[in-house]
């Protein structure tokens, strides 16, 4: 009898545990062929951002730079002319790159920008082998020409 | 027969397969190299090496909702000798870069490394005078996950990539290729306080 209070019964009780489990909601995220909503407010890859028009929003004030707190943005400003126009103002970047292996994805850079050029978007698949690919460059941050 | 061995190697299209696989009963010629590394992209043994925030990350990647066992990782083991991937997560001071090396240089030979968030890709926020500007100074990192702290996700992406790595057949194959073990003893300096 005693083998039945301290062995048998006490085995049900744990089966039991897990038939109850059986029947709650799976938990886990099938990651590389399922990928789970993100919140709206994630913050991960960068993306500069153009107007309708097609005119780049970054005017090269280096505000993102002052402002990020890793000190892994580097903008380097140049005067539009009338012959070759990227953005309404003045100047625009000729160069703006961000160290993407020492950003903290903080944010900063989004809410210094006077033109809400540089927002942070949800795509997190940043990892790679060699630690110079992280160097995005202009041409990888851009969004691509709008549809006209 | 192997029926096994197929649906194991067919997986991977890095593997070398002759034969309509449609059709099964196919032929698989490959070489033993191909096949020890499918084995061990696919049964790989973490080293618990959470060095700070980052590492509440690396173990959420081990819960039931990201679930790394899927990855046949899931037995993070505490003893270098036991483990063939290091995920430095955290940042690395420079009084722990010494036992991270001696860590690194007990693991077993082919071992990994993932450099698991901005701290320890390149120091992060942290450029003063504690903390190493990556921990690639101290040992070969395999593959950097950048993000602060990287989401599981961001982790699990990084480890895919290492699997692909690995299968592709960047373990050392020849004694030449095997990376740098010091072999005497190093000294190490007494600090006075
Ligand atoms: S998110 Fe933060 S750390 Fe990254 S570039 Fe912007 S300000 Fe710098
Ligand atoms: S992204 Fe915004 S803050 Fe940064 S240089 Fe361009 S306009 Fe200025
Ligand atoms: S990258 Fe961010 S989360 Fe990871 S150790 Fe550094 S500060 Fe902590």
């Amino acid at each position: 009898m005693e083998v039945v209070r301290d062995v048998v019964k006490p085995i049900i009780a744990g089966f039991g545990i897990t038939r109850r489990r059986l029947a709650h909601k799976k938990v886990t995220i099938m990651y590389p062929e399922e990928k789970r909503q993100q919140y709206p407010r994630t913050r991960w890859r960068h993306v500069l951002t153009r107007y309708e028009s097609g005119l780049e929003r970054c005017i090269g004030c280096s505000l993102c730079a002052g402002a990020c707190p890793a000190r892994c943005i580097y903008v380097q400003a140049s005067e539009n002319t009338d012959a070759e126009r990227y953005s309404p103002g003045e100047r625009y970047a000729v160069r703006y790159e961000i160290n993407m292996i020492r950003c903290i994805f903080c944010g900063y850079c989004q809410e210094a920008c006077p033109t809400g050029a540089i927002v942070l978007r949800n795509d997190f698949e940043l990892a790679n082998y060699r630690r110079e690919d992280f160097i995005f460059t202009k041409e990888m941050l851009l969004e691509p020409m709008p549809l006209q | 027969m192997p029926k096994r061995l197929e649906t194991v190697v067919l997986h991977d299209s890095s593997t070398p397969v002759f034969g309509d696989i449609e059709k099964g009963g196919s032929v698989i010629v490959t070489t033993f190299d191909t096949v020890l590394n499918q084995i061990r992209a696919n049964s790989l043994f973490p080293l618990t090496f959470g060095l700070a925030c980052c590492a509440i990350e690396m173990m959420s990647t081990a819960g039931s909702r990201f679930d790394i066992s899927r990855f046949g990782m899931e037995a993070f083991r505490a003893s270098p000798r036991q483990a063939d991937l290091m995920i430095i997560a955290g940042r690395l001071s420079k009084k722990m870069a010494p036992v991270l090396r001696q860590i690194y240089d007990q693991m077993p030979e082919p071992k990994f490394v993932i450099s698991m968030g901005a701290c320890a890709s390149s120091g992060g926020v942290y450029n003063n005078y504690a903390i190493v500007q990556g921990a690639d100074q101290v040992v070969p990192v395999d593959v950097y996950v950048p993000g602060c702290p990287p989401s599981p996700d961001a982790l699990l992406y990084g480890i895919l990539k290492l699997q692909d790595k690995i299968k592709k057949g960047h373990s050392p194959k020849h004694f030449k290729d095997l990376r740098v073990i010091e072999t005497t003893p190093r000294v190490i300096e007494k600090v006075e306080f």
